[in-house]
């Protein structure tokens, strides 16, 4: 309970820097807000008044407290594009994203834990080999180049998928590989080397000089230390997935929170980029807090530690 | 081993050949990237066009090799610029420690509590399209994995007998660093930086792919890959050969990157 609280606290100064980086992005690089939100063309009064709007011509620090009070009230503006507040547009937004990032971890997780495994037991065999392959794919082949492959495979020549759009499971089939990819090449690369360093402990030799099974050797001895740099991984890897996201909804027209980044960007509503990017952020800073205390709820070294 | 060393020089022999394929561009298919042709539109590939044309009867061909030389000139600069400010500033942390370890330590945390490809995305959008913003923009978050590697290189040496020995003699902090700890470092740093150019490739495709890279009409193989997205069912062509183009190229980094691991000994360093 102490090691939870204590690093609820540690979480503050990251958020604080999470939301100081935000509040700088637009603030402090070359040019005005109002002015590039507005477009060239804008009249000088229509940018003076946004200015104003947006506490431009108040002080930086008053400016910074500002923002840093609004974002604790879930107050960050108001979305030049929608004509809504920030946090609804991406509050609707944000299931989607959400689902898709699920489908394509459980995907992730689902492929690359047999894989992995396989391949750590069978070094050489067939199953290792198609382990290397999606090692491989996930590493080379980027999401932007397989969604249209698989787009036109599956969905334009087979007509298995729909080409875009969210709706039932076989929307979400093609999105989901096409996120999940490269985790999973991650994820199955490190299963079957931490894997494969575990069965060559001691513990192991043991276990298998006292006549255990090599199914329960590796089930119950060797997987329960391979799989925690595993976790720890996909934990991390739940970050990309939120980034990946804003390329694979583009793809598929995935009505989420990445889709809307990209809208928010063509339209120069930076107030809504500046929210979606926090709000991206701090899904990320949570996720990393949340695989942390799993790690130590399931690791007792890390506990012993502190 | 054996089988990775080989895939490593294959690797390397594959960066090589599209290092010139990009230099030589003009003379290996000596048709102007650039040249609009109407009314060839979205023709297949055919002799005189390999790779056929695009939506504006552009050479598809000229276009992916003169793609090569923006993904390479994007990433060389990337990785040049990250691997010298992140070793520099990683390596006087680790050696000096204190305040300025504690607060390079914290800064990285911050800029790593963001998913990288979404702060590149955010700085690209608000510094305009161009290819010197997709540099900067990737170089912004870039640094940060040299400068913690570096960082525990150094850190693990600073108490070595040699060290301290170059301190007695009188050298001072760029000294020590630049001649006797950073070159300890070098080969983490050298892997770390072929796997980071595949990265940094990967990232400037993804930028342009969303309109945020290089501007048009240059011939970015993420800019082609979206420029062929609309005409993937008559013209699957556009789409296929930029990202072959790109699949290879990271292959190859890839491939020696995992060679060069194991050939200086760094894995575990890295991994």
């Amino acid at each position: 309970m102490r090691l939870v609280a204590r690093r609820l606290v540690l979480l503050v100064p990251t958020l604080l820097g999470v939301a100081t980086l935000v509040f700088g992005f637009l603030h402090l690089l070359p040019g005005d807000p109002a002015e590039i939100m507005l477009g060239e063309s804008a009249a000088p009064a229509d940018v003076a008044a946004l200015r104003r709007d947006l506490g431009l011509d108040r002080p930086l620090a008053a400016q910074y407290t500002r923002f840093i009070a609004g974002a604790l009230r879930g107050d960050l503006g108001r979305s030049i594009a929608f004509q809504a507040p920030v946090t609804h547009v991406i509050v609707a937004r944000y299931p989607a994203t959400l689902e898709l990032a699920a489908a394509a971890f459980v995907l992730a997780v689902a492929l690359a834990l047999p894989l992995g495994i396989a391949g750590a037991m069978r070094p050489g065999s067939s199953l290792d080999r198609a382990a290397r392959l999606v090692t491989l794919a996930g590493a080379c082949v980027p999401s932007f180049w397989l969604g249209p492959m698989l787009i036109f495979v599956f969905s334009m020549e087979l007509g298995w998928f729909p080409v875009s759009g969210r709706g039932g499971l076989a929307h979400l089939v093609l999105p989901a590989v096409t996120l999940g990819l490269a985790m999973t090449g991650v994820l199955v690369r490190l299963t079957r080397t931490s894997l494969l360093a575990a069965l060559g402990d001691g513990y192991v030799r043991t276990a298998r000089a006292k006549g255990v099974g090599e199914w329960r050797v590796v089930s119950v001895h060797a997987l329960r230390n391979a799989l925690l740099p595993v976790t720890t991984v996909a934990g991390l890897q739940v970050g990309a997935l939120l980034a990946g996201a804003i390329i694979t909804e583009t793809i598929f027209a995935w009505p989420g929170i990445g889709r809307l980044v990209v809208q928010a960007i063509d339209a120069r509503d930076y107030l809504l980029v500046q929210g979606c990017v926090l709000a991206i952020g701090l899904t990320y800073v949570a996720v990393n807090t949340l695989t942390d205390l799993l790690q130590r709820a399931i690791d007792p070294r890390l506990r012993d530690g502190g | 081993m054996a089988a990775r060393r080989r895939a490593a020089v294959a690797g390397a022999a594959g960066l090589v050949l599209l290092a010139f394929a990009g230099i030589g561009a003009g003379t290996l298919v000596p048709i102007d990237p650039g040249a609009t042709q109407l009314a060839e539109r979205l023709r297949p590939p055919a002799a005189g066009h390999r790779f056929g044309q695009d939506s504006l009867g552009r050479d598809v061909a000229a276009r992916v090799l003169h793609g090569a030389r923006i993904s390479l000139a994007v990433g060389s600069a990337t990785v040049v610029i990250s691997l010298v400010v992140g070793a520099f500033l990683g390596a006087l942390a680790g050696y000096r420690g204190g305040w300025i370890d504690e607060a390079l330590t914290r800064l990285i945390d911050v800029l790593l509590a963001f998913p990288g490809l979404l702060l590149a995305i955010a700085l690209a959008a608000v510094l305009g399209p161009s290819v010197g913003n997709v540099v900067v923009a990737l170089s912004a978050l870039g640094w940060t994995g040299y400068a913690r590697l570096a960082r525990a290189e150094v850190a693990s040496l600073r108490r070595r007998e040699f060290v301290e020995a170059a301190e007695g003699l009188g050298g001072g902090t760029f000294r020590i660093l630049a001649r006797h700890l950073l070159p300890l470092a070098a080969p983490a740093l050298v892997v770390q930086a072929t796997f980071g150019m595949a990265g940094a490739i990967v990232a400037e495709a993804s930028l342009s792919f969303l309109g945020l890279g290089a501007p048009a009409p240059l011939p970015s193989w993420g800019a082609m890959i979206e420029e062929g997205r609309p005409f993937l069912l008559v013209a699957p062509h556009l789409t296929i050969f930029p990202g072959l183009a790109l699949a290879a190229t990271v292959l190859c980094l890839q491939l020696l990157g995992d060679g060069l691991c194991d050939l200086l000994d760094v894995r575990r360093r890295v991994d």
